[in-house]
């Protein structure tokens, strides 16, 4: 910004100023000329300021949400206060708010999907990154891999809905648990799906970044490759690693309209990861236009706070990992 | 000596607190080609970007003093007035990727919005390309990209793109150091033409150029001007120790 | 050879064979997901289905002309507002690479892309439908310009400090005015990755839906009035395929098909397009 202020001075200057200064510049001489450079420089103090404007907005709409949310939470807040957290039954016809049977729902479908991912998402970064970093078949699979990604959620809830859950009743069935289909489980198997190509390109580019001397130095000891993945590799981009899934799990706690679909909808308390239940960003989107009171209304935007809260705090800290990684 | 066009008075430039051009006094005569010349970091680069305003650019460059131009102070004026007066020409040739030899020539006035007339603009371009002896090279392929030709003549064409926009002086900043050995003397030809109508300032760390193609020779070491003088009697009898040392190779 | 050496190879051997057959199980969903959606859907799709609005439940035909619609509208109306400020934040951030402002700026814009597009519904239904007193197309047209800027404004800022700084000392020394120097020069040099970003972030949010449900909301009929209802692609495919009728299960299908083909050519040309069009430097 050195430049901004030093130019301010340039504001000033009257336009006779200006026809003095460039009287033998044949572009400028003439009054049209003057005038046009005079607007020049306000456009460019306007355009500065713009700038300035614009990246002054994108603090003020993160402050926005967060006020937001809070404002619309105080009536839950102090109707419920911070027990509403832990309370363990939801009956909005009763007018009894508690959030436990969301926040459990949240965390085993995130949870369990990030267990079944990441043996993919980290195969995949290996096999790109390590075994066959070049060549059309990886180039396929990678591209593949980010169209995972680009696949509409309510297109995988729809799927996970008329294909999933079929398959997952008769599973229940052979397993001689009830046959509900939908749920916990079936909502962890289509977000596991959905997050693989966060931690999978994540990793792949860490697993790549690791610097070949020191698998050299690994191979001229006689190590096999598996040997320099798992004492070398792998020890090297842990961190990377780790900030791949949690982006993921960022991505599977807010993941909303394929959980909705598959989950079941209800506001009992899980008794296995084969029961339906409900998520916060579920529930939310299950009862925001019918919350009909404002204490209703105010609990479930609350539920949204939580969310927000808990996804930017992983978000900043997979961030900051990977930021730190890459500088080291 | 000849009128005057560029004169700095007590000129200081700063990067941060790095004091990197010290009370620079010096005046440049009109129509003649000065080389600027010292050690890496000595402040010639950033002497040369001063004139034209260039140096406030970088992030927590400051300057002061005064730098004349036709006895206007160009640090009173705003930046754009003085780059349309004082032309650059830069390390290594950055002709814009996007546009056609021809839109690169006349870029000053396309890209500020100036409009001219057809034949204006063709005009400005042939006599610009010709000034820098490109026009006949290139004439056939005025559509093409600004990136498709060689080195020097990229190098040229970056020149005339300065030329186009009649400015007094035109600065240079190591303008061949990107350049092949053929492409260097093919432009530092042009500086013996170009001065009929234009003054040259040449920064340059290779003394034998600073031999070849100035009438002038300004000696920077440690961001003081050491030595201002004709190149002859700089190269042949310099009156500072310093210069001395340099132009016999003790230090580079 | 020894035998423990024999042993190592050839556990060696057998973890690169299950990397490789994990990794492919991968893309075995996705490759699922499209031939059951395109086998469910494809029949549904025809010149009628595009043109008509849906049917009540019973009648057979129907097609989804108002989703069409209003997906179009919407995200062009997402894309006047996100593309504009991303550009110029983007803009703003490559230019002001260390100040304090801008630290915070891009902190912020970190933040706006880990943010579940729930909440993004939940917070334009507070800054937009409650004051104007009603669902509207236009606030789900906010709330999607929300999700675009983060990724408008990264492409744009990554893609704007690779480009190298003699470009643009070669505007400012012509003499150029620092607002016509970054539309007439950086930008154009650099708009190949400020496009793919821009086709990304309609790409991401043409399948959002969780944003639209309480903005947008949804609506039978044809219409393109953005200050009320609208349905779009998403919401119907949601709406219908919730629903428990075989019919509307079809036309959902189909949407699904429209819907998936949309994003995923979004996504290929993209790829197309940044490896096409770099600009020599």
């Amino acid at each position: 910004m050195s430049e901004a202020t030093i130019e301010n001075k340039g504001i000033a200057l009257s336009d006779s100023k200006l026809g003095v200064i460039n009287s033998d510049l044949a572009l400028i001489q003439s009054k049209k000329g003057v005038r046009r450079l005079n607007r020049q420089i306000r456009t460019e103090n306007t355009f500065r300021k713009m700038l300035l404007l614009m990246g002054l907005i994108m603090i003020l709409l993160v402050i926005g949400i967060l006020f937001t949310l809070l404002l619309e939470s105080i009536p839950s807040l102090k109707a419920l206060g911070l027990k509403y957290l832990w309370g363990k039954t939801w009956d909005p016809v009763q007018d009894i708010y508690g959030a436990y049977p969301f926040l459990l729902g949240t965390l085993l479908t995130s949870f369990l999907a990030l267990i079944i991912s990441i043996p993919f998402s980290i195969a995949i970064a290996v096999f790109l990154g390590e075994y066959y970093p070049k060549g059309w078949i990886p180039d396929f699979l990678k591209n593949t891999v980010e169209l995972i990604a680009a696949v509409p959620s309510v297109i995988y809830g729809f799927w996970g809905l008329a294909v999933l859950v079929p398959m997952v009743r008769s599973l229940e069935t052979t397993l001689h648990v009830d046959p509900y289909g939908v749920g916990i489980f079936t909502s962890s198997l289509i977000l596991a799906v959905m997050i693989i190509p966060y931690a999978a390109s994540l990793g792949r580019s860490v697993i790549q970044m690791v610097p070949s001397s020191l698998k050299e130095g690994a191979y001229a000891l006689g190590a096999t490759r598996w040997e320099v993945i798992r004492s070398v590799i792998i020890p090297y981009t842990k961190s990377g690693l780790f900030a791949g899934i949690l982006l993921s799990l960022g991505r599977a706690l807010g993941e909303t309209m394929a959980v909705t679909m598959v989950i079941g909808n209800t506001s009992i308390i899980p008794k296995s990861i084969f029961a339906p239940g409900n998520t916060m960003a579920s529930v939310i989107a299950n009862e925001f236009t019918e919350a009909d009171k404002p204490v209703y209304l105010s609990a479930l935007i609350e539920l949204g706070l939580v969310l927000f809260l808990v996804t930017v705090v992983i978000n900043m800290i997979g961030k900051r990992v990977i930021r730190r990684f890459t500088n080291e | 000596m000849e009128s005057t066009i560029v004169k700095s008075v007590d000129y200081n430039a700063y990067f941060g607190d790095n004091h990197v051009v010290k009370n620079v006094n010096i005046s440049i005569p009109r129509n003649h080609v000065i080389a600027v010349m010292g050690p890496s970091g000595c402040g010639k680069t950033t002497f040369l970007r001063g004139i034209n305003r260039m140096h406030e650019l970088i992030p927590n460059a400051t300057a002061n003093g005064q730098i004349l131009l036709n006895n206007e102070d160009v640090m009173q004026m705003h930046p754009i007035f003085v780059r349309l007066k004082i032309g650059m020409v830069f390390q290594r040739p950055n002709p814009f990727p996007n546009l056609s030899i021809y839109d690169n020539v006349i870029a000053g006035y396309k890209l500020n919005g100036i409009s001219l007339a057809r034949m204006d603009r063709d005009r400005i371009v042939e006599e610009s390309l010709s000034k820098v002896a490109l026009w006949k090279e290139v004439k056939d392929s005025l559509t093409k990209k600004g990136t498709f030709l060689s080195g020097g003549q990229q190098q040229k064409l970056c020149i005339a793109r300065a030329v186009a926009m009649q400015p007094e002086v035109l600065l240079f900043d190591e303008p061949t150091s990107a350049l092949d050995p053929i492409s260097t003397s093919s432009v530092e030809e042009l500086f013996h033409d170009l001065k009929k109508n234009y003054t040259l300032i040449i920064v340059t760390h290779n003394m034998q150029q600073a031999a070849r193609v100035s009438d002038q020779t300004a000696f920077f070491y440690l961001g003081e001007l050491v030595e201002f003088d004709d190149t002859k009697k700089m190269f042949t009898n310099p009156k500072d120790k310093r210069t001395q040392n340099y132009i016999t190779g003790r230090f580079s | 050879m020894s035998q423990s050496v024999q042993y190592r190879i050839g556990i060696s051997r057998i973890v690169r064979v299950i990397t490789i057959v994990l990794a492919f199980a991968c893309i075995l969903p996705l490759f699922a997901i499209l031939f059951y959606i395109i086998k469910a859907g494809i029949t549904r799709v025809n010149w009628s289905f595009l043109v008509n609005v849906p049917k009540p439940v019973g009648e057979k035909g129907g097609g989804i002309a108002n989703a069409l619609l209003g997906t179009f509208l919407i995200i062009i109306v997402a894309s006047l507002i996100a593309i504009p400020v991303g550009i110029m934040c983007g803009v703003f951030l490559s230019e002001n690479r260390k100040s304090r402002l801008a630290y915070w700026s891009r902190l912020c814009v970190d933040i706006l892309q880990g943010v579940p597009s729930i909440v993004i519904g939940i917070i334009a239904y507070f800054w937009l439908v409650k004051p104007l007193g009603g669902f509207s197309a236009l606030s789900g047209s906010v709330a999607l310009a929300i999700m675009m800027l983060p990724i408008v404004i990264r492409s744009t800022e990554e893609t704007l400090k690779l480009l190298p700084d003699s470009l643009k000392e070669a505007a400012f020394a012509l003499g150029m005015p620092f607002h016509r120097v970054i539309l007439k020069v950086i930008v154009p040099c650099g708009i190949s990755g400020i496009l793919s970003g821009v086709m990304l972030s309609i790409a991401r949010v043409a399948g959002e839906t969780a944003p639209l449900l309480f903005t947008a909301f949804g609506n039978p009929y044809l219409s393109a009035n953005i200050t009320k209802p609208m349905q779009s692609l998403p919401l119907l495919i949601f709406n219908y395929a919730t629903s428990p009728y075989n019919d509307w299960h079809d036309l959902a299908w189909g949407a699904s098909v429209i819907l998936l083909v949309f994003v995923l050519l979004l996504n290929i040309s993209t790829k197309l397009i940044t490896k096409r069009w770099k600009v020599q430097l």
